[in-house]
């Protein structure tokens, strides 16, 4: 490739990163800038090391925190976290003890700045511009908001990584997703993210990494970018990325761990070169009127099920969207809203940042939840959690009737032992609606926060613009 | 794990078959079940919600319960095959149960990879093709790598991709992690020249 050959941002980042180009006989060497890990997916990979005698190769590039397995009640009178299981406790202990062995920084239970993996590295300042990241979680693309290439592994890979600092990779394809315009008020990232994943299908991002353009991306916060790009994989998408811009430095420039000073300034000047060149070749091109975007939810049991709120349920196309209809309780030419609610979530790592937090005391402030409704909001972190704090967050989620728990990853993968019962309709900030993902048998429409908190008040799914009608007309 | 998978392939089986499309891999292993630390013995959770009632009495319906299906090493399945986490617990799972192919007409990314690294070969062929083979699971395939070929008794040759590395590290046992060890040099070369600032 030329040096004029106009590249896309994914070009930059994939050549930036080769050890060994790919050949036939065997696929590239990618340097691996940041390794994230968690309690689930690495235990079985520091066992791969243990048997072959191996140390980490660069145990400074991993940073580990706890956040699947561990409870979101407040401890208890011992001062002792309220493990769900004894597997579960194990799992974590186990963690603390391979981060000890190998030297790699860990946020455990009793840092004031643990939380959700993909909360916390952006957080501190890990996640930059440029990088290559890896974790053995499917919503590692979060990072992308930040101009990284960010994506979910295996185990295997995990072991990998913490050997080589390298992952043998092929070059995925690309697909760029442009949105433009503005988004109508009580619309979110989340409506976007839900309404390009049902335009191009659970499965239309396979094999490729995206980056989201556009006018509309470009005027959201670094938060609305996570949470657009954190869902790609429910688009089967390998990544997807953002260019970074000065939404994106200042962001940085505010973390405790990120560059700072003269180091700051260098690095500025690589990033601002990190974005498609003019004319840069993308394999599939997909583009989007936000106008189009109205408050979107999911009918049925993938991500692709998106509709809008107010918008009649589809005609089931095969026997698996019928099966999912079935397992929803809903059928063909039903809208959503008004749908009896028994679960709202707020939190994940899709949804459970400072910005989300804001958008659900906005709506809950005032109000009460409805009679019969469970609600929980958990916050991503340690730090979301107290800056929430700060400003009042938990005692309007408190006074509106819900409960404010401790951060983790609690009711979106259900691990921890907060669980929706069977049957049970829970409208959800989190980013998989799958069969039995929030226990079995429980029944998910996922939702950004304003309509999840809107249909705790209303006690249905019910459209967010309702709450905020009359300022509508000011704006 | 040197030759670890050699003896595994060709693989000669009647199939299992789930129709149903993008079948995720919280129905593979629901995440309940990944508070474990080892990687054996997840078969039992291999789709366990379609598999075993509440009381742990089996579902006589769900097609891994159906004593024609057991030691069946081939399963057919709907499109987009194993989407949703990173999980590697689903092959781990699939492996245990038995499985050593995997049959669709698209594999979701993360579980194609996993799955070739645990001796469980993804092969995308067709959708007609594979609803075709579903009509008539009782038939003994053959799923060759060496001529990434399946074939079917009635002579019918279906050739699918297989990476070439891939398909080294299944017939000859490398593993990545060796391979990578192995680049070392080259790892340590790309450090200097891209870290020394």
């Amino acid at each position: 490739m030329t040096a004029s050959t106009p590249r896309t941002l994914f070009d930059k980042l994939w050549d930036a990163h080769i050890v060994t180009p790919e050949t036939e006989a065997a696929p590239a060497v990618l340097y691996i800038d940041l390794h994230l890990i968690h309690e689930v997916t690495s235990p079985q990979a520091f066992t791969e090391l243990r048997a072959r005698g191996l140390r980490p190769h660069r145990p400074e590039r991993t940073k580990a925190t706890m956040d699947h397995s561990t409870p979101t009640l407040p401890r208890d009178a011992q001062g002792n976290p309220r493990y769900a299981s004894d597997a579960a406790r194990a799992q974590v202990e186990m963690l603390a003890a391979n981060c000890a062995e190998f030297g790699i920084e860990l946020f455990d239970m009793d840092s004031d700045e643990r939380g959700i993996v993909h909360v916390v590295a952006p957080e501190q300042g890990f996640t930059l511009p440029g990088m290559t990241i890896v974790c053995g979680d499917s919503h590692t693309s979060t990072h992308g908001a930040f101009g990284a290439l960010a994506f979910g592994i295996g185990t295997s890979e995990v072991g990998n990584v913490l050997a080589t600092q390298c992952l043998l990779q092929r070059r995925p394809r690309t697909m760029s997703i442009t949105i433009d315009g503005a988004l109508a008020p009580g619309v979110g990232a989340k409506d976007v993210i839900l309404h390009a994943i049902g335009v191009i299908g659970v499965n239309g991002g396979t094999g490729h990494v995206i980056e989201y353009r556009g006018s509309t991306i470009e005027a959201m916060d670094m938060e609305q970018r996570m949470t657009l790009c954190n869902m790609s994989i429910e688009a089967g998408a390998r990544a997807g990325m953002v260019a970074p811009d000065d939404t994106t430095f200042d962001w940085i420039a505010r973390t405790p761990r990120g560059p700072k000073g003269a180091e700051f300034d260098a690095a500025l000047a690589r990033w601002r070169q990190l974005r498609s060149d003019e004319g840069a070749h993308f394999d599939a091109e997909i583009r989007i009127n936000a106008a189009d975007i109205r408050p979107t939810l999911t009918w049925g049991t993938h991500p692709g099920t998106a509709i809008g709120v107010d918008v009649p349920v589809p005609v089931a196309t095969d026997a698996a969207e019928q099966k999912g209809q079935d397992y929803m309780r809903v059928v063909a030419g039903q809208a959503l809203a008004g749908m009896p609610v028994d679960v709202v979530f707020v939190g994940s790592c899709t949804n459970g940042r400072l910005r989300d937090m804001r958008e659900v005391a906005e709506v809950l402030r005032g109000q009460r939840i409805a009679a019969g409704v469970r609600m929980l909001v958990v916050p991503g972190s340690e730090i979301v959690k107290r800056q929430a704090e700060a400003e009042g967050i938990d005692r309007i989620v408190r006074d509106a009737g819900a409960e404010w728990r401790e951060p983790g990853c609690s009711m979106c993968i259900a691990m921890n032992g907060d669980l929706v019962a069977p049957g049970q309709l829970a409208v959800s900030t989190s980013n998989r609606n799958f069969e039995g993902r929030q226990g079995p048998g429980a029944r998910t429409l996922l939702a950004s926060p304003a309509t999840a908190a809107w249909a705790a008040v209303r006690g249905v799914v019910a459209d967010p613009r309702e709450r905020f009608a009359d300022r509508r007309e000011v704006a | 794990m040197s030759g670890a998978h050699v003896s595994e392939f060709p693989v000669r089986s009647a199939s299992v078959v789930l129709p149903q499309t993008n079948i995720d891999t919280d129905q593979i292993i629901p995440a309940r079940f990944l508070s474990t630390t080892e990687r054996k013995g997840l078969g039992r959770y291999a789709f366990n919600d379609w598999r075993w009632r509440e009381d742990g009495s089996a579902h006589p319906d769900f097609v891994f319960n159906q004593a024609h299906n057991a030691g069946r090493s081939v399963l057919l399945a709907g499109r987009n095959f194993g989407c949703g986490s990173s999980r590697e617990h689903a092959p781990w799972a699939l492996r245990d149960l038995g499985l050593r192919v995997v049959v669709s007409s698209e594999i979701a990314d993360i579980f194609r990879g996993n799955a070739l690294k645990n001796g469980l070969l993804p092969v995308v062929l067709p959708e007609h093709v594979v609803r075709d083979l579903m009509t008539r699971p009782d038939d003994v395939l053959t799923v060759d790598i060496i001529s990434r070929e399946l074939r079917t008794p009635d002579g019918s040759v279906h050739a699918f991709a297989l990476d070439a590395f891939a398909r080294t590290c299944l017939l000859e046992g490398v593993d990545e992690m060796g391979f990578l060890l192995a680049r070392r040099a080259d790892i340590r070369n790309y450090e200097d020249t891209h870290h020394a600032r």
